[in-house]
């Protein structure tokens, strides 16, 4: 029971941060010189009838929030507006009903556009993730078991290295070398206009276009989780249990894998989660490098056609994902962590 | 975190020059502070200079007279590369000014306060650690007017999480020391304990986060000036690399161009992390032998002991 | 209550030497010790902290830190010197034959998992005949012995407390059903009552496995309650090895007879305790000559100049001191 309450715990916290995000999300297209919405209107590729809807959709007739004119604390809830016919309460209405605004460059919903671009960021990521992950532990723990020889100095190092590597100039550095010597597409998902026989040829084309991106992210967050990784199981291989282990006779290998492994998982499981922001900022590197048509590049691609409703719902939606994936770190933590499950601390 | 046991920088210093990490690092931060600051005596042309452009400096290669070629307008991309060492040390250095020191005085007030304010801090500080910066900078910088002194406010006021926390952690262990209480004891004022006894146990601690924050900083300047946010009259590694790759270069295989900026910013950025690593093993030592570790052999009958 | 000890010797140590090296230099940190250890015989180590208790028992199952080597000697254990014995066949002989109690049993075990998976691992590394079913049905068995409810095996070791994870601990060192049991300083963390009980179940487990026992220790109270013979040590050497009558009754070396003296003795409530001025040595800067003789009452001047042989008081009695060398 411990347990659950550890979880709605998170849970409400998780919620409180969306809250946080979603106000900063709205006030900081307000505040700033670039409103959105306001902009929307003044914007000439816009008709007449369009500008209209705009300024029904957002409000923009109303006050931003209750008395916010006035700024008189005094004066709260007596000037008389309906709060719920803010603009504040009208975009958050908007976007309980997922209305995130129409995209000025296309003229699309925000949302349509915006969820084929998560699906290609959450497959590039994933990959990226999983390769980093597994290889990151797999070097961190055998670098901490060989401290003190060239093989930890070597792995060392590289970390080091990969961790100083800004992402976008990798994705450059390896866009060239792909393209020039391994032939490899460095542009987008799929080869432009190719006709594919059947759905395993699709995924061989979007297997190949996914070598270069991913390779880019993987070497750059490889370094820090195999720096991680062997610092945590150093301390874990300092621990009095792996001398019971191994006066147990136990093999090198068995210990490092039930034991040694196991209890370096749970700090890194909080690592991948906190570094999800460093994962974004990845992503929106690579994906512009690459062309890959994610929520990176659908941001980049808005800063510059300022395409204000696709920036907000692009921010928006990577602020929540960071947060949702944080919460499922959490559970993950608490189903690892034998602690937290028998409601201990 | 462990406590740091040595206050003395001269102690951390004679340790720190015994640590291959800290003195590499050091050594390639003083090579780019060097070229930064005598950039005019260095740098082959001015980047600013006037010039006539045909149609042959476009991307040349490298030759006798630009020995790293010329970039998409014709210039040289060495003496860009040596004026653009300036951009980057300087919003390296005035960002992660700003992030250590709103940091420092967020981490050192929640910890040494504890309680309503010290959660009220750790709660906004949490809140900041979710929000994914780069997105928020990308659009601050867009909503803002692109220049230098807004891509410094914007990565030294994101940058700062990282340090309230560490400096919190490092606080509430220093603050449960004997003097720190015996100077609570008699009486002495909050400020003067936050500034005699703690703020001295926190410092190396303090100056070690700081030379990775300045990476950090260094990092979200050009990947920010890559993506096209940065005033494109300043002329920054991430700048240069933005130009070349927006303007032909892959195309051209201009890769003088491409690389050697990047290669810039790796030697900085590498220079900080060998450094703030370095630091961190000298005031935090461990013994990096484990039950695993795999040393000489253990039996070693007949090998001679020495009596001291 | 003390069981007839069996006649055929399990362990029998000669000549160990053990050092740590520390910046191109071996420091001694054990040196030339003996001793036997016969079928069901609890043996008791004695000494203060730092004479090398710890270093003596890790180098009999070949445990030691990256820097320890043995210099010298031998472990003889079944016919054979385990010194020579690859790392692989070395781990065959852990737990199997030899198990070990480490000193505070809070940071033996590993603190995520289950205390099954820890004692099941141990049976199966040695016997991969054994089925995960007859594993479980072990650990139960061996739970109830060491006295925890069978059905306390899937909890952690955090969810147990100090006296009952030492408990685990040694139902995890039975595991096997070793020969020889180390257990050093088994009772260091607990409380009294606790302690009690903990020698109590050893002694009897003891009895009823025919284990033989070395228990290193600094009670000599516990010493004198359940061991058979005790050695003590001093600085890394043995200064005196004997039977437990002989060494609480005519103890010969100096540094016992005031280990004694240091002891409170219940039949004699009113004797003044007299503890023993100055520290043991430290292994960088050990005194020339007999290593207590810095701190000997009865030091003479060849005491600070030679180190004594191991010298024989009598059959099964031996010393290290220029006192008894005179005697015989």
């Amino acid at each position: 029971m411990k347990r659950l309450t550890y979880l709605l715990r998170r849970l409400q916290w998780a919620l409180l941060s969306i809250l946080f995000v979603i106000t900063l999300n709205f006030f900081l297209f307000r505040v700033l010189p670039g409103d959105p919405a306001r902009a929307g209107i003044r914007d000439p590729r816009l008709t007449a009838q369009a500008q209209q809807a705009i300024r029904e959709r957002f409000g923009l007739d109303k006050p931003v929030i209750n008395c916010f004119e006035t700024l008189n604390p005094l004066k709260l809830g007596k000037c008389g507006v309906n709060p719920l016919e803010t603009q504040f309460f009208i975009y958050v209405g908007n976007l309980l009903r997922g209305e995130l605004g129409t995209s000025y460059h296309t003229n699309r919903p925000v949302s349509s556009m915006l969820g084929e671009a998560l699906l290609n960021t959450v497959l590039l990521v994933g990959a990226a993730q999983v390769f980093s992950i597994v290889f990151g532990i797999i070097l961190g723990l055998v670098a901490a078991w060989k401290s003190h020889t060239a093989v930890d100095f070597t792995a060392l190092t590289a970390s080091l290295v990969a961790w100083s590597l800004p992402t976008f100039w990798l994705g450059i550095v390896l866009l060239f070398a792909g393209s020039t010597w391994l032939g490899l597409p460095v542009v987008g998902k799929l080869t432009p206009g190719m006709a594919y026989p059947h759905w395993g040829a699709k995924a061989a084309d979007l297997g190949r276009h996914l070598i270069l991106p991913t390779l880019t992210f993987t070497i750059v967050v490889l370094g820090e989780y195999m720096l991680v990784m062997r610092s945590t199981v150093l301390d874990v291989l300092s621990e009095d249990y792996i001398l019971t282990a191994k006066a147990k006779g136990l093999s090198t290998f068995q210990i490092l894998k039930d034991h040694a492994l196991r209890n370096a998982l749970l700090p890194m499981v909080t690592i991948v989660a906190l570094n999800l922001g460093f994962t974004v900022a990845g992503a929106i590197q690579i994906e512009t490098v690459f062309s890959w048509p994610g929520l990176g590049l659908a941001i980049f691609d808005a800063v510059g056609r300022r395409d204000y409703p696709m920036l907000q719902g692009a921010f928006l939606l990577i602020a929540v994902s960071v947060i949702t994936a944080n919460l499922i770190a959490d559970l993950l933590y608490s189903y690892l962590d034998p602690r937290i499950q028998a409601g201990q601390s | 975190m462990s406590a740091v046991t040595t206050t003395s920088f001269g102690t951390i210093w004679r340790s720190a020059r015994r640590n291959w990490m800290a003195l590499a690092g050091l050594s390639m931060l003083a090579a780019a502070v060097i070229v930064a600051v005598f950039a005019p005596l260095i740098a082959p042309y001015d980047p600013k200079a006037d010039l006539k452009v045909s149609i042959d400096d476009i991307y040349a290669p490298p030759s006798a007279a630009h020995w790293l070629g010329t970039d998409d307008a014709g210039r040289d991309v060495l003496s860009n590369f040596i004026y653009g060492a300036r951009v980057s040390l300087i919003v390296g250095f005035f960002a992660s000014f700003i992030s250590v020191f709103i940091g420092g005085t967020i981490g050192i007030t929640a910890g040494y306060f504890g309680g309503r304010v010290e959660n009220i801090l750790m709660r906004i500080t949490d809140i900041m650690l979710v929000i994914p910066d780069l997105p928020l900078a990308v659009v601050l910088v867009a909503l803002t007017k692109p220049s230098l002194m807004n891509i410094i406010l914007v990565i030294g006021l994101l940058g700062w999480t990282g340090t309230a926390r560490l400096v919190r952690s490092q606080t509430l262990s220093v603050k449960e020391r004997k003097f720190v209480l015996r100077a609570k004891a008699i009486g002495c004022g909050h400020f003067h304990i936050l500034r005699r006894h703690i703020f001295p146990l926190v410092l190396p601690l303090l100056v070690a986060n700081t030379v990775l924050v300045i990476s950090l900083a260094i990092l979200e300047e050009s990947t920010l000036s890559f993506l096209g946010l940065a005033d494109p009259t300043t002329l920054s590694w991430g700048q240069m690399l933005n130009f070349a790759f927006t303007r032909g270069g892959v195309s051209a295989g201009a890769w003088w161009a491409l690389i050697m900026p990047g290669l810039g910013i790796v030697w900085v950025v590498l220079g900080c992390t060998l450094l703030g690593q370095g630091l961190e093993q000298v005031l935090n030592p461990r013994l990096e032998w484990h039950h695993l570790s795999v040393g000489p052999k253990m039996v070693a009958r007949g090998a001679k002991e020495e009596r001291p | 209550m003390k069981p007839v000890t069996g006649q055929k010797t399990l362990l029998s140590v000669r000549h160990l030497s053990v050092g740590y090296e520390s910046e191109g230099k071996l420091l001694p940190a054990v040196e030339d010790v003996h001793f036997d250890l016969r079928e069901g015989e609890v043996l008791g180590l004695v000494g203060e902290s730092g004479c090398g208790k710890t270093t003596l028992m890790l180098s009999l199952l070949r445990l030691l830190p990256v820097a320890g080597r043995i210099t010298r000697g031998e472990v003889r254990f079944g016919g054979q010197d385990l010194l020579d014995l690859s790392e692989t066949e070395m781990s065959q002989v852990r737990w199997r034959d030899i198990a070990m109690i480490f000193q505070g049993a809070m940071n033996a075990l590993n603190p995520v998992l289950p205390v099954e998976q820890q004692i099941s691992e141990a049976i199966r590394r040695h016997d991969a005949s054994v089925s995960a079913a007859q594993a479980t049905r072990r650990v139960e068995e061996l739970l109830e012995m060491v006295g925890i409810t069978a059905n306390r095996k899937d909890q952690y070791p955090f969810q147990f407390s100090g006296g009952m994870r030492q408990r685990v601990m040694i139902a995890m060192a039975l595991a096997c059903r070793p020969q020889v049991l180390i257990a050093d300083e088994p009772t260091t963390a607990l409380d009294v009552m606790i302690q009690a009980q903990i020698l109590e179940l050893l002694l009897e487990l003891r009895e009823r496995l025919g284990l033989a026992v070395i228990l290193v220790t600094h009670d000599l109270g516990v010493v004198a309650e359940i061991c058979d013979t005790v050695l003590v040590m001093y600085g890394g050497m043995t200064a005196e090895y004997s039977d437990v009558d002989r060494v609480y009754n005519h103890a010969v070396h100096p540094y016992t007879q005031n280990l004694l003296k240091a002891f409170p003795d219940l039949s004699q409530p009113n004797a003044r305790l007299i503890s023993i001025p100055g520290y043991p040595p430290r292994l960088d800067a050990l005194p020339s000559g007999c290593r207590f003789s810095p701190r000997c009452p009865a030091a003479f001047e060849r005491c600070h100049q030679e180190t004594p042989g191991l010298y024989t008081v009598e059959e099964g009695h031996t010393a290290r001191c220029f006192l008894v060398e005179g005697k015989v």
